[in-house]
């Protein structure tokens, strides 16, 4: 049993991908996520793995393309505006289907935006991000442990579906320290007879690529994938719902469900019938968790640290059953209790 | 009967996609030849660009991996850490190498990454349709320079292997030519001693062979071979400019 320590999110997340047996790290500076690169740059050396910093983001996820292609565990993280760049190298991925695990700890954006914490990149996360038809499958803590969890989560993930799988956390969970326990595991051994590792004259020569260049040859490699991305929400979906029996609903994400805890408890102490929906994965969508509510819920509040975008998502799961309210801060500002607490009695009010 | 000439083992059998008289297919067998001679196609993993030679990962008979456009160093790092004991090599045109690329194979070359580049360099974006690339000569008229390449508009063209060269971390640069026999069997001589580089652990080694795009260029392949021989050369001078002694 491995001991209880107190790490910072972006530092047990690191060790985290070292004990589900990540070895090759490749990444660019960018604030809110260096310890990420640099606690890879001192640990990986030390059991003959690899780290290498890019001269961009580009690079960096290209990088991974080669290192995944040979068939290892390997990853990359960033923030938001490093994520942008590293889109083109994640559609290739998705296309020519390669595991790898990407980080994103989101800042506060458009442009160069603000370091501090953010989750306005939940559309480009879970929408496909770059060209082409595709989707990641997008894990979203809300603790240290669950980051550590999911994380070494992914890499199975990734090799299971053959699809780079995204962690995507903010500036506070990647800053924040939490005791966590890390256990090492063995991966779970996935097929990897597709890996360019050299024929050594054994096998047939294997093709990593994302090219078909006849228009029905695409299309079926497009049917084969939305195949991939239909088995992960069949499979993959991941919630938690606090106080399903409650009229009203607090819906959020990492960062924001913390908060948004304290609001339930606050709420709740003032006789008020309020629980919580937390999507873990953010793709796939957990619209079960809203169909199982659906017969006795009166309304949903989503509050997000951006203008307002998964919420889209749930007015999609709800399917005007019931009114979905919306609160959300930018720019790297975090809602605060009392503010939720208030549009919460608000709808409640409107509903009435 | 004595077999004097088959394709290279290292070739797969099949017929490329390449205009006649363009001179990729040379450049393609002199890298299988080599290949063969040195018996590496079972532990080396290519990587095509995105261009004209996009298509290489059907001509190689070795593992390979098709990377976005100017991309390839980069896959090739991953590729070669990930497998330090395989061969890697990139495949990449002036348009992937000299223009979307050029920071991914600056720093390959800076990190000394011990990779093989095979840089081939017609002057013109082919796959496209003859756009204007950074290798581009003065007065070279292309679909997106049609007045001709004006200094004025778009300065002079690129060196790279000039400019690789200057990096200390990189151990092996030439720049050959195939636009006759006896430059044909110097570009093999070169592209042989930049893959046993990579096997004794040297570091970076790139060789940049000028090509001819007789269908972009609007010539005949021996009027091409002759354009390239008489432009192309004067301002891109065949030269060993860094070879180490291990290989020679």
């Amino acid at each position: 049993m491995a001991e209880k320590i107190l790490m910072k999110g972006n530092e047990a997340l690191a060790e985290a991908a070292v004990a589900a047996g990540c070895r090759y790290f490749f990444g660019y500076p960018i604030t809110p996520q260096n310890e990420v690169p640099e606690y890879m740059s001192k640990r990986l050396p030390e059991l003959k793995g690899t780290f290498v910093q890019a001269e961009s983001e580009v690079a960096a996820i290209n990088m991974v393309y080669g290192a995944a292609s040979a068939g290892v565990r390997c990853m990359t993280s960033s923030s938001s505006p490093g994520i942008s760049l590293k889109q083109e190298g994640i559609s290739y991925m998705v296309g020519s289907q390669l595991p790898c695990v990407v980080v994103n700890m989101m800042r506060g954006g458009p442009g160069l935006g603000t370091i501090q914490p953010s989750q306005g990149d939940y559309f480009q996360a879970t929408k496909g991000g770059g060209h082409g038809d595709y989707k990641l499958l997008v894990l979203a803590p809300s603790s240290i442990q669950e980051m550590v969890n999911l994380t070494m989560e992914a890499f199975d993930l990734a090799e299971k579906y053959r699809n780079p799988v995204m962690i995507l956390g903010d500036g506070m969970l990647g800053q924040m320290m939490e005791p966590v326990i890390i256990e090492p595991k063995e991966p779970a051994l996935y097929d990897k007879s597709w890996a360019t590792t050299g024929t050594e004259g054994k096998r047939k020569p294997n093709v990593v690529n994302s090219l078909f260049i006849q228009a029905e040859e695409c299309e079926k490699h497009n049917i084969n994938l939305q195949e991939k991305f239909l088995q992960m929400e069949q499979n993959e979906v991941r919630y938690e719902t606090l106080y399903e029996d409650a009229e009203y609903f607090l819906v959020g994400y990492g960062t924001t469900a913390r908060i948004m805890r304290t609001v339930v408890n606050m709420a709740r102490a003032q006789g008020l019938s309020v629980g919580l929906i937390r999507p873990i994965t953010l793709f796939p969508f957990p619209h079960v968790a809203f169909d199982r509510v659906a017969s006795h819920a009166k309304g949903f509040l989503v509050v997000e640290m951006s203008a307002g975008q998964m919420v889209e998502d749930v007015r999609l799961a709800v399917n005007g059953r019931q009114p979905v309210a919306f609160h959300g801060r930018t720019g790297g500002m975090a809602p605060e209790p009392k503010h939720i607490l208030a549009e919460l009695i608000k709808l409640m009010g409107e509903v009435k | 009967m004595a077999i004097v000439f088959e394709r290279p083992k290292s070739l797969t059998n099949v017929t490329t996609h390449y205009c006649p008289g363009c001179t990729h297919g040379i450049i393609h067998r002199l890298i299988a030849e080599v290949m063969d001679e040195l018996d590496i196609a079972g532990k080396t993993i290519g990587i095509a660009p995105v261009g004209c030679s996009v298509f290489a990962y059907n001509y190689f008979n070795c593992d390979m991996v098709q990377a976005a456009h100017g991309r390839a160093p980069a896959v090739a790092t991953g590729l070669k850490r990930a497998l330090p004991d395989q061969v890697i090599f990139s495949y990449q045109g002036d348009g992937d190498l000299a223009s979307i690329g050029t920071a991914e194979i600056v720093h390959a070359a800076h990190r000394g990454e011990n990779i093989t580049v095979i840089f081939v360099n017609n002057a013109i974006y082919g796959m496209t349709g003859g756009q204007m690339a950074p290798t581009s000569l003065l007065e070279q008229k292309t679909t997106t320079s049609p007045y001709g390449r004006q200094e004025a508009q778009t300065g002079k063209p690129i060196r790279m292997s000039e400019m690789l060269a200057t990096l200390d971390s990189t151990a092996l640069i030439s720049r050959v030519s195939v636009h006759n026999a006896a430059n044909v069997l110097k570009a093999k001589k070169m592209i042989k001693q930049a893959f046993i580089a990579q096997q004794k652990g040297l570091g970076f080694s790139m060789v940049e062979v000028l090509s001819t795009c007789p269908t972009n260029w609007g010539l005949s392949p021996i009027e091409a071979l002759k354009w390239l021989e008489g432009n192309m050369i004067p301002y891109y001078p065949l030269k060993d400019f860094k070879v180490p002694e291990e290989v020679k």
